[in-house]
């Protein structure tokens, strides 16, 4: 993985784009995601709290962070350790 | 990376939600995603190497840059004010070319270069019809996803290129996701060709704040507009801005208390137009935004806060901030340099350098980027001690006489505090002794008797040095513009030139 690739989840209709962070196995629901997932798998029930759109999620030590560009059950984490959500600093509006 | 991305989400999330308002017809999210799609079907089908826009602002715009973003082909808004052979030389450049709009100015201008041509209708329409069963496009890698041919001012166009990755990182950066709640709208009333119009399009729909649009900008049509739609956002260059108080305080008042923000940038804002406006919208957060097309648009900007705390403070430095373009976003670097590629401390002044993803700084005809990816804006400023920036026109501009850099801001500034005059350009014009020297023209405001040559060199000696008084001076009806509202420097020096 790199800044602007697109990861899907094997397990759910979760997609996220990397924005930040290279070369780790992001998991969502409690497995790896792909660039191009072949077949479904089962949603771990430990790794279930969703990911939203448009929500960015970042690791504890924050190297990785990541946009989500679709919704799904399964939730973020990197070697089993849950993705953070980030707070937005938001900015006015400028055009 | 691709800039679709942006209404797909918006798509994806409220399908139903209505993204976008233009001649009383609504369009929803999920419409304009697949009106994208079809139009994408139909560029790929022509087999053009650009999608050109030859329009005013309509859906066409939203659907044209985003149907050329799937399909991989780089949109390109042209400028339909431009004069004929202006026109035309562009058009030869983006040969051969999709595009949309005003067919019968292409085909006379520019026949046999292989572009196809639609009309606005036409294309609405095709679209739509090949949207209703369009796949999921494919994604391309980091393509060119707009072409902007830059004002030019000062020289001929340039082909400025923005990548989807430069576009994508500027709105993923300074807007969050679906932020805007349904109520919200923003009046978009910049040309759809100028870098402002592409950059509403694009955070509007990420914020999932509605499109507003107003085709052709006009003060009176504006304001019907803004409070018909109750909109809560509006961006205006500062010659609109203009337009509109003056409509205001000759009494045209339609409830505008829905109005939350405005914003503008485009050229320099007048200090007394926007303490106007800031009586006149005492409830509206005002942003000043500054930046370039070759930038992916905002680079700094000057926020609510700060505007109402410059209006209230008695503190000089404070005030002077309204005529500050603000701080740089945090995603971007912001440099100072002088001459040499100096880095200048806070206070003085030289060229402006920006890095960040956000910046292109890519000419189809060369890259402008340094080794280290700093761009060169050529704009002159400089940061006051709270890391304020602000702009002393372009570094073009700059007047050197004898070795010596004046900038026009300063004499421009003095000059506009004589009570006759309107406005006023200083430029430089050729001096045998000095190499360059300064020349200045001004409009007078009406029935104000013309200032003599001598007051004004002595107003100008009086307040500055004895090397800014002007050794030319015109009195013009009026200045330059551009439809922008930016001074065309080269026109005033062409007076001096005759």
């Amino acid at each position: 993985m790199k800044p602007g690739i697109k990861l899907k989840s094997t397990v759910c209709d979760t997609e996220v784009m990397v924005i930040r962070g290279s070369n780790v196995v992001v998991e969502c629901g409690g497995a790896p995601m792909s660039e191009k997932p072949g077949e479904r798998g089962t949603l771990n029930p430990g790794f279930a709290e969703g990911s939203k759109i448009g929500k960015r999620y970042v690791d504890s030590a924050g190297n990785i962070e990541l946009l989500c560009v679709k919704a799904g059950q399964g939730s973020l984490s990197i070697a089993g350790a849950p993705l953070q959500l980030k707070e937005a600093k938001p900015l006015p509006s400028s055009d | 990376m691709n800039i679709s991305l942006l209404l797909q989400m918006a798509a994806d999330a409220e399908p139903d939600r209505i993204g976008l308002v233009c001649d009383g017809r609504r369009w929803s999210y999920s419409a304009l995603w697949r009106a994208a799609h079809g139009a994408a079907a139909a560029i790929k089908t022509a087999g053009c190497s650009h999608v050109g826009l030859l329009d005013e602002s309509s859906e066409a715009a939203a659907i044209a840059l985003f149907g050329a973003a799937l399909a991989g082909v780089p949109y390109v808004p042209l400028n339909y004010r431009l004069a004929d052979a202006d026109l035309a030389a562009l058009l030869q450049r983006i040969a051969p070319a999709y595009l949309i709009g005003d067919v019968a100015r292409v085909q006379r201008l520019n026949p046999d270069q292989g572009h196809k041509t639609v009309s606005r209708s036409e294309f609405v329409a095709e679209a739509e019809r090949l949207g209703a069963e369009a796949g999921e496009a494919e994604e391309h890698g980091e393509s060119i996803a707009v072409q902007i041919f830059t004002s030019g001012t000062t020289a001929a166009p340039k082909a400025a290129l923005l990548r989807h990755g430069n576009l994508l990182s500027y709105i993923l950066g300074t807007v969050e996701f679906a932020s805007a709640d349904a109520a919200e709208g923003a009046l978009v009333c910049v040309p759809p060709y100028h870098i402002a119009g592409i950059a509403a399009l694009m955070s509007s729909i990420y914020a999932m704040r509605k499109i507003v649009l107003l085709p052709a900008f006009d003060p009176d049509a504006w304001l019907n507009l803004a409070s018909g739609e109750r909109v809560s956002n509006a961006f205006v260059v500062p010659t609109m801005l203009a337009r509109i108080i003056a409509r205001m305080d000759a009494g045209l008042r339609p409830d505008l208390s829905g109005l939350q923000a405005l914003a503008y940038g485009g050229g320099r804002m007048p200090l007394e137009l926007i303490e106007r406006a800031l009586e006149l919208f005492p409830a509206t957060g005002f942003t000043n935004a500054y930046g370039l097309t070759e930038t992916s648009s905002t680079i700094a900007l000057l926020g609510p806060e700060d505007h109402r705390n410059a209006q209230r403070s008695q503190d000089p430095a404070v005030r002077a901030r309204l005529a500050s373009v603000g701080k740089p976003l945090p995603t971007i670097e912001l440099q100072i340099r002088d001459e040499e590629g100096r880095v200048l401390p806070a206070g003085e002044r030289g060229e402006i350098y920006v890095r960040g993803e956000q910046v292109s700084g890519e000419y189809k005809e060369r890259k402008a980027l340094d080794a280290e990816g700093w761009f060169p804006t050529r704009d002159a400023g400089y940061l006051d001690a709270e890391g304020y920036l602000f702009l002393a026109g372009r570094a073009d501009d700059v007047i050197v006489r004898g070795g010596e850099n004046i900038s026009p801001g300063e004499i421009e500034d003095v000059l506009m505090t004589h009570p006759a005059i309107a406005d006023a350009a200083a430029v430089a014009v050729p001096s045998v002794e000095w190499g360059e020297a300064v020349g200045i023209a001004i409009a007078l405001k009406p029935e104000q008797p013309r200032p003599s040559d001598e007051e004004l060199r002595n107003l100008i000696k009086n307040r500055l040095r004895s090397s800014r008084v002007p050794e030319k001076i015109a009195v013009l009806p009026a200045l330059p513009y551009n439809e922008m509202g930016k001074l065309l420097r080269r026109e005033v020096k062409k007076v001096f030139a005759s």
